[in-house]
């Protein structure tokens, strides 16, 4: 046996003896993840047990330095983990925009002492954060952005909104954006980390067409933020956005596997009966074939990205492909419910559960940069067209 | 790991540039297309194959082959289908080497097929479409051994080919895959007519009529009955190297109007320069990555013996074509009228994916596997 088969055989039978039984059913939707923070409300014993004993283990953050609260596995091992974690059904312990995008960013870019303090609050899920970028002027041109951070000696002084931060009202904490210098458009903007309740801070729910509010209006009205807390240098935030951005990406790029490994077909199937339209049987059939393609490639792309192999513009690639694909899966599934996809609230339709994920769908092509702007980025960074 | 080995990547890197210089169009495609050849590929190209180890690349070591798998194999079409490479290496060195594989048939074929001497072709369709269950070419016991009659079409270099592989039906009815025996069949066997057609991108196919063709026992690949499964392990190979080929053909052609797109000057700008064609060729790139990872993955599946393996087999392949489909489509569209020549070489690519395309099912046709492999 190779050590790696001596991991996978050890990290099966941990798995198998720690995760409670409750952690290795499939997930019902976003809200069945746990995101700690301060405000963590556990849904039940086992979802705590579950997160501490990982967290103690480093593996919410399987491939972190173990110095900063990760499980210091390589990247193989970090893959077998994941593929007996699927294969056992266990449920991730933990999901936060700190382990998928801050944590990243400042392994990268921040400070030992950053990394010290910030990290181990991630991997840990004591600290939950939230991404300040979109602002009401500064949408796909992200690097519009007007909230300003005012050098005031030991601090600086944050006045501005952004829009579209998701679970803002719920965060303790954000990664956001400021501008600190208005010479140069890029070159002037910084990336500052500050608490939620810091004074000035205020967020407002934004209602959508999925009759859900996940996402909110943030305002800052003379935030104080101690000069500490900018992570890389004043007016170079914008390479650790576009770093950042690219982890955003493969993130929602994940949306494209669907929760359930199985076929869109067999799921469907399994649900509601066989699927008699065979123009509809011929769509799903097509889509499965795009859908076990993506997720060869998901695959293949992190096995890249690990060995130093991947093209830094590739993410922009994979949430194009990933989003688009999860907006036809959603179309699929409302196609094959007929009517019954219809309704909005009934306790039958688990509260109008098809058409809310279907429509809350429309925004993966439109987050962390729309389907065109990734394109954009394809054509000028991987294809370098010209005028891109 | 879905990342290439440093065997893999020295096997790549000593293959990509064989391929484009001695199997380029015009050295190749062009020259046999335009004198005319029987055969529509070179056998000088072929001894060069063996001579780089190519053509035993899956046969085991202890038979003179190099003993590689699948993934390899891959590298090596992915090559041939950027270059748009006349060759028997998909039908003989892949397809019909898993075939004959662990049979006393092997014995016979692997030695000619190492030294770059021997052909093999794989006769399967009996259709226009591909059906490989529906076979009814009847294999009657005939003396000491089998007499078959009936039809095949859509025989890769059949009439140039020193053996054809042909499934044939000794029990059972059409659609069946118990009752399926595979028949190694010498080109020149008594009975056996074959019709050399010319496809739309040169390559030769050739129609075959059996008429009591006589073969002893020995021809017999595998079992009496059980065909099905040396024509499964030809499938498998033969499939997911198709789409390794169109993967080729794509990237090729990808690359061809990328560079069309560099050049060409229309309003006084660069056409590249207009986002409606940057955000067309960012699309294709992606498909054509998606297409590279999910064959690589059927590749290994396969070489791994994984259940999942005829799954993602049918996905690749299925996926591949469309891909190259949309991939040559968009290459003739963003050239404009020269796209449309005899000239340019960027319709060649579109013929070629009109046979790799149906060439061991389409991409309909593994559509519809998955979905019942998927049950629904």
């Amino acid at each position: 046996m190779t050590d790696l088969d001596t991991f996978r055989t050890e990290t099966r039978a941990w798995l198998e003896a720690n995760c409670p039984p409750e952690m290795r059913q499939p997930m019902r939707g976003e809200k069945d993840a746990c995101w700690g923070g301060r405000r963590v409300e556990f849904q039940s014993p086992a979802q705590k047990a579950w997160l501490d004993i990982m967290a103690a283990r480093g593996w919410t953050v399987p491939d972190w330095p173990s110095d900063y609260g990760g499980g210091g596995l390589s990247a193989a091992e970090a893959k077998v983990l994941k593929e007996e974690m699927a294969a056992l059904g266990c449920r991730p312990p933990l999901t936060s925009f700190g382990i998928s995008m801050l944590g990243p960013a400042l392994l990268k870019f921040g400070t030992e002492d950053q990394k010290k303090h910030y990290l181990g609050q991630i991997a840990r899920g004591e600290i939950r954060w939230c991404q300040g970028y979109s602002e009401p002027g500064a949408g796909s041109d992200l690097a519009g952005l007007q909230t300003k951070a005012e050098d005031a000696g030991d601090h600086y002084v944050v006045n501005g909104q952004k829009v579209w931060t998701s679970y803002a009202d719920e965060a303790d904490w954000i990664f956001c954006l400021v501008r600190t210098s208005t010479q140069s458009k890029h070159g002037g903007i910084s990336f500052l980390l500050f608490d939620m309740e810091s004074p000035g801070v205020s967020t407002k729910p934004i209602l959508l067409i999925s009759g859900n509010s996940p996402f909110c209006e943030t305002f800052f009205d003379d935030v104080k933020v101690p000069k500490d807390q900018i992570v890389g240098e004043v007016n170079k935030g914008w390479d650790v956005a576009k770093y950042l951005l690219g982890h955003e990406r493969e993130m929602i790029s994940g949306m494209g596997l669907g929760g359930e490994r199985k076929a869109l077909g067999t799921a469907l199937a399994e649900k509601g009966g066989s699927i008699d339209d065979p123009l509809l049987r011929a769509e799903i059939a097509a889509f499965d074939v795009d859908a076990f393609a993506f997720a060869a490639m998901s695959e293949r792309f992190i096995d890249q990205l690990k060995a130093g192999e991947a093209h830094p513009a590739f993410p922009s690639a994979m949430k194009y492909a990933g989003t688009e694909l999860n907006k036809r899966r959603h179309e699929l599934i409302m196609a094959t419910g007929g009517s019954d996809a219809l309704d909005w609230d009934s306790a039958r339709s688990g509260g109008g559960k098809a058409p809310r994920d279907w429509l809350r769908t429309k925004a993966n092509s439109i987050e962390g940069g729309t389907s065109e702007i990734q394109l954009g980025i394809v054509a000028k960074h991987i294809l370098r067209l010209p005028g891109a | 790991m879905m990342t290439l080995t440093d065997d893999q990547r020295m096997l790549h890197d000593s293959v990509a540039p064989f391929m484009a210089q001695e199997g380029a169009i015009k050295a190749q495609l062009r020259h046999w297309r335009d004198t005319g050849c029987k055969d529509g590929f070179g056998h000088g190209l072929w001894k060069q194959f063996a001579e780089l180890g190519l053509t035993g690349i899956l046969i085991p070591e202890a038979q003179g082959g190099a003993g590689l798998g699948q993934v390899e194999a891959n590298l090596v079409l992915e090559e041939v289908g950027r270059n748009l490479t006349p060759s028997p290496f998909l039908t003989t060195a892949v397809a019909a080497v898993r075939a004959l594989d662990g049979s006393a048939q092997a014995e016979r074929w692997f030695p000619g097929i190492v030294a770059g001497d021997t052909v093999a072709a794989l006769a399967i369709d009996e259709g226009r479409h591909h059906a490989p269950a529906r076979i009814e070419l009847a294999a009657t016991r005939s003396g000491n051994g089998f007499s078959l009659s009936g039809i095949k079409q859509f025989v890769i270099h059949g009439a140039s080919a020193d053996v054809i592989l042909i499934a044939a039906r000794t029990a059972g009815s059409a659609g069946e895959e118990q009752g399926i025996t595979l028949f190694a069949v010498e080109r020149d066997a008594a009975g056996l007519s074959i019709d050399n057609l010319a496809m739309v991108d040169a390559s030769k196919a050739a129609r075959l009529t059996l008429d009591q063709v006589e073969v002893d026992a020995d021809a017999v690949i595998g079992e009496v009955d059980g065909g099905w499964a040396p024509l499964s392990r030809a499938l498998g190979a033969g499939r997911t190297g198709a789409a390794a080929e169109l993967v080729g053909v794509a990237a090729g052609a990808s690359a061809m109007t990328l560079d069309y797109l560099k050049q060409r000057q229309q309003f006084g700008r660069l056409i590249g320069e207009y986002q409606a064609l940057q955000h067309r060729a960012a699309h294709l790139y992606g498909e054509i990555e998606i297409a590279r990872a999910a064959t690589l993955k059927a590749a290994q599946l396969l070489d791994a013996g994984d259940s999942h393996a005829p799954l993602m087999v049918s996905v690749a392949k299925s996926k591949a074509a469309r891909v190259a489909a949309l991939a040559v489509q968009e290459g003739v569209q963003m050239h404009g009228g020269i796209g449309m020549t005899d000239e340019h070489d960027i319709g060649l690519f579109m013929k070629r994916e009109a046979v790799l395309g149906k060439l061991f099912g389409s991409a309909t046709f593994h559509a519809n596997e998955v979905a019942l492999m998927a049950n629904y």
